[in-house]
């Protein structure tokens, strides 16, 4: 069939967009898969702004993302690996023993902007290790490496650590965590500021690109010359960064780094990026759609605390959410292929 | 007993749309008991769609539909299946971890009810044996899918099939997979099939097949119910016709002026153990070189070993007289080599994404500024371009792969590797489920990569195409080059001869 539409129109038509990509299918359900996470953003703080007349304020709102915002960077990096077709289970580990790490650096006096460098560096290292795994040693699943850091990382922090937390960290290492630029907080500023430079990677340059196609058939990306196994490594390591970044905000925030920082933390991730429109199977995924999926988490939290909801409760809607986005999710899925079916 | 004319199956005035596009105006169908019904058409033609209507998968807008000479509905596959209709698929649809005789009776297995339902599964392997020696064939119903055959794991379907009582097989390419003797078997088992009384739509790409196999033909065109014939009252050139609505001219012959003799591509000493070894060639810029061989001889395994894609244990590659070492497809595609692939679904396209993203796929760098960032609007020129030159049919640049026909994917994948610039294409399988209108295409765009100076090595099962291409021909045999033939002095019976190792 669209062999015969196309013969009408011979000329291909290039239609006009930004010098960007939108390389996933025109069409009404992928509207939905943009724009699907926004709305669900704006619907829920519709519904807790009439419920809780606290909810709407500029003071509540930064403190929802302020929240968010270790969450968001786990979830960024969580966001490649989950383009990759891939999954990071270590990351809430990474961040403890990152946090672990730049406390005592820090605490033996060492310069704030070079710990802060060095927590990133043994992230990423932590992260290639994932990589490496995955790759050179051929396990058949990211889950397995990550499976195995996740349990390291989290002893080494205990070992490290003695399992007890160091606190009363310098101030200017706490900035990044507790400190505010213009009235907001720094670790939002941090999240657009990051969050921007991945948007960028992602969408504008050819490793972006290599990512995606990775997720989106593996063999044909390898096929095609792309180093796979590089761009692999790459992105566990991103992500192991990401967690490592989040571990210095967590520390300035809590003025502590403790070796149980971040337990559980990877599924919050995961969540974020499954929320925020990302495909389980690779290949599709955004930036934006990460960070709402990280702010409807926050907003979620925030609302029911407001609402006096126990954290108990509170954790039951959350496992409901992640049902439902996702089920959305398919139910869109099914009705775009059957399209494609049609089309065929 | 076998009443040949009475139709099994009529389809009278079946119309069929999609938002608004009709891609089946009122097409009449019958298929007589005990006949093999072949039915034809280019990609597009709504062949498929005819035969989905037929399953239950879509429903038709007009027409009716009799079975046995019943008006019925079909609404459903289950119901499809119940009334002793069966598809085997173009992609076969076996559990390979499990037996060829749970296969068989996937969903269905022989069972005594004594408050669960008990297997029986004595029961279950002599009706699996019983089944297959009724195909003419002998398998260990107790054997796994995934240790079989292509041509065996067909079978199973057939069988499949006929273990609900089906009694008409629609078979979809169902030789493509398959090499020249599997496929005679193929035709035997058809044969069988025929003379049980059961009725077999057959549809193909290969004409010539379908004089062997089919009692009648129908041919379709863009929807159009073209004509109905016995084969007996055709030939491939009137199908063909059909087929198009036009004449093919036969490629001018005029030999291709040789005249570079610049070394490309140099291959010494190659070898893997187990699939190919002591393989040694030349391609020269400007010529078209085809592998030739059985299925199973080495050939895929020896190209993607060249595109560091496969592995190998010896040997040396030289590329334009320099030695080079490649490790990986990555590898290759930095020194302007191309591969491909036999099976573009699952090694040469990203299906759920774009023409644009596909065609940039290999390209990546060499549009990019430093390096690194993309260059949309350059890339969307060439990605633009290149689809206007190879006469990609579609909607836009952003429809996604999996919606073309096959021979327009395969221009998506030939596309790629022009805009990356290659110099060197190992081609496999390059027509492999295409129709006969994109495979002249693709034909004249291999010669015209030729023409233009860039070398061409590449994998064929189809005789006719190695003759009507290449320059020169290689024939593999069991991992070794067997022989190799000019042009002029090379013919079906002499390629055929060093396949199957008689040549010495």
């Amino acid at each position: 069939m669209m062999d015969q539409r196309a013969e009408q129109a011979q000329e291909p038509v290039v239609r006009k967009q930004s010098v960007g990509r939108a390389f996933w299918p025109s069409m009404p359900g992928q509207l939905l898969r943009r724009f699907g996470p926004l709305l669900g953003l704006v619907l829920l703080c519709l519904v807790f702004s009439s419920l809780s007349s606290f909810f709407l304020t500029f003071d509540n709102l930064i403190n929802v993302f302020r929240q968010s915002a270790v969450n968001a960077l786990l979830a960024l990096g969580q966001l490649l690996v989950i383009i990759t077709a891939g999954i990071d289970l270590s990351v809430g580990s990474v961040l403890g023993l990152s946090c672990v790490l730049a406390a005592m650096m820090v605490k033996a006096g060492a310069p704030s902007g070079l710990t802060i460098v060095a927590a990133i560096a043994i992230g990423a290292a932590l992260g290639m290790v994932n990589g490496l795994l995955l790759t050179r040693l051929r396990l058949p699943h990211p889950f397995i490496p990550t499976l195995g850091m996740m349990n390291v990382a989290r002893g080494l922090a205990l070992v490290i650590s003695g399992g007890y937390p160091i606190s009363e960290l310098p101030d200017d290492f706490r900035f990044l965590g507790a400190g505010t630029i213009f009235y907001i907080p720094a670790p939002v500023v941090l999240v657009l500021v990051v969050y921007t430079l991945f948007h960028i990677f992602l969408t504008r340059t050819t490793l972006g690109r290599d990512i995606y196609a990775i997720g989106g058939n593996q063999q044909a990306a390898l096929m095609s010359g792309i180093p796979v196994a590089r761009r692999l490594t790459t992105v566990y390591a991103l992500s192991g960064g990401l967690a490592a970044l989040g571990a210095v905000v967590l520390a300035g925030r809590m003025n502590s780094g403790f070796p149980l920082a971040g337990m559980g933390a990877e599924l919050d991730a995961i969540a974020a990026v499954i929320i925020g429109g990302a495909s389980f199977f690779g290949g599709v995924g955004s930036v934006w759609g990460t960070l709402i999926g990280a702010l409807i988490m926050g907003v979620l939290r925030n609302g029911l605390n407001l609402l006096n909801v126990s954290a108990y409760w509170q954790t039951v809607v959350i496992g409901t959410v992640i049902v439902v986005a996702v089920w959305i999710d398919v139910w869109r899925q099914r009705a775009m292929k059957s399209r494609m079916l049609i089309s065929k | 007993m076998i009443n040949r004319t009475e139709p099994l199956l009529k389809l009278s005035g079946i119309t069929k749309s999609f938002s608004g596009v009709t891609v089946l105006h009122g097409v009449d169908f019958e298929v007589r008991k005990g006949e093999v019904h072949a039915l034809v058409g280019e990609n597009g033609a709504g062949k498929s769609t005819l035969m989905k209507i037929v399953a239950g998968i879509h429903q038709a807008d007009e027409g009716r539909i009799f079975w046995k000479g019943r008006e019925v509905q079909i609404i459903t596959p289950r119901q499809a299946f119940e009334l002793g209709i069966s598809i085997v698929h173009q992609e076969l649809a076996l559990v390979p971890s499990l037996s060829v005789a749970e296969n068989i009776f996937l969903g269905r297995y022989p069972a005594r009810r004594l408050v669960f339902r008990w297997l029986l599964w004595r029961e279950m392997y002599q009706r699996a044996i019983k089944l297959l020696r009724s195909l003419g064939h002998d398998i260990d119903p107790r054997r796994l899918v995934e240790e079989l055959s292509v041509a065996e794991q067909q079978l199973i379907e057939i069988a499949r099939a006929l273990s609900s009582n089906s009694e008409l097989i629609i078979m979809d390419e169902p030789t493509s997979p398959l090499s020249e003797r599997e496929t005679t078997r193929l035709f035997q088992t058809i044969a069988h099939l025929k003379a049980s009384g059961v009725s077999i739509i057959y549809i193909s790409h290969r004409l010539k097949e379908i004089f062997e196999v089919a009692d009648r033909v129908t041919v379709l065109r863009d929807g159009h119910h073209i004509i109905t014939t016995s084969v007996a009252e055709t030939d491939v050139g009137a199908l063909v016709r059909c087929m198009v609505g036009r004449e093919i001219r036969k490629q001018a012959e005029a030999l291709r002026a040789q005249a570079n003799k610049e070394e490309a591509l140099r291959v010494e000493g190659l070898a893997a153990r187990g699939k190919f070894s002591d393989i040694n060639f030349t391609v020269h810029r400007g010529e078209i070189v085809a592998l030739a061989g059985l299925v199973g001889a080495g050939r895929t395994e020896l190209v993607e070993a060249l595109f560091g894609a496969g592995e190998r244990d010896a040997g040396r590659v030289y590329l334009n007289g320099q030695p080079v070492r490649i490790n990986t497809p990555a590898d290759a595609v930095r020194y302007g080599m191309a591969l491909v692939t036999d099976d573009r679904k699952t090694k040469g396209l990203v299906l759920g994404a774009s023409i644009h993203f596909n065609v940039a796929l290999a390209a990546g760098r060499e549009f990019a500024r430093y390096g690194i960032f993309l260059n949309g609007k350059k890339e969307k020129e060439l990605v633009g371009q290149l689809a206007r030159e190879l006469r990609i049919k579609m909607a836009d640049l952003e429809q996604p792969v999996v919606s073309l026909s096959g021979g327009n994917q395969q221009k998506v994948v030939l596309a790629k590797w022009l805009s990356a610039g290659s110099t060197i294409f190992l081609l496999d399988e390059p027509t492999r489920g295409i129709d006969v209108g994109s495979k002249a295409e693709i034909y004249q765009l291999i010669r015209q990569l030729a023409e233009r100076g860039v070398a061409v090595l590449f994998v064929s099962s189809e005789l006719e195409e190695i003759l009507h291409l290449a320059d020169r021909i290689l024939v593999i045999c069991r991992g070794r080059i067997a022989g190799e033939l000019r042009r002029e002095e090379a013919s079906e019976e002499k390629i055929m001869l060093l396949a199957t190792g008689g040549g010495k």
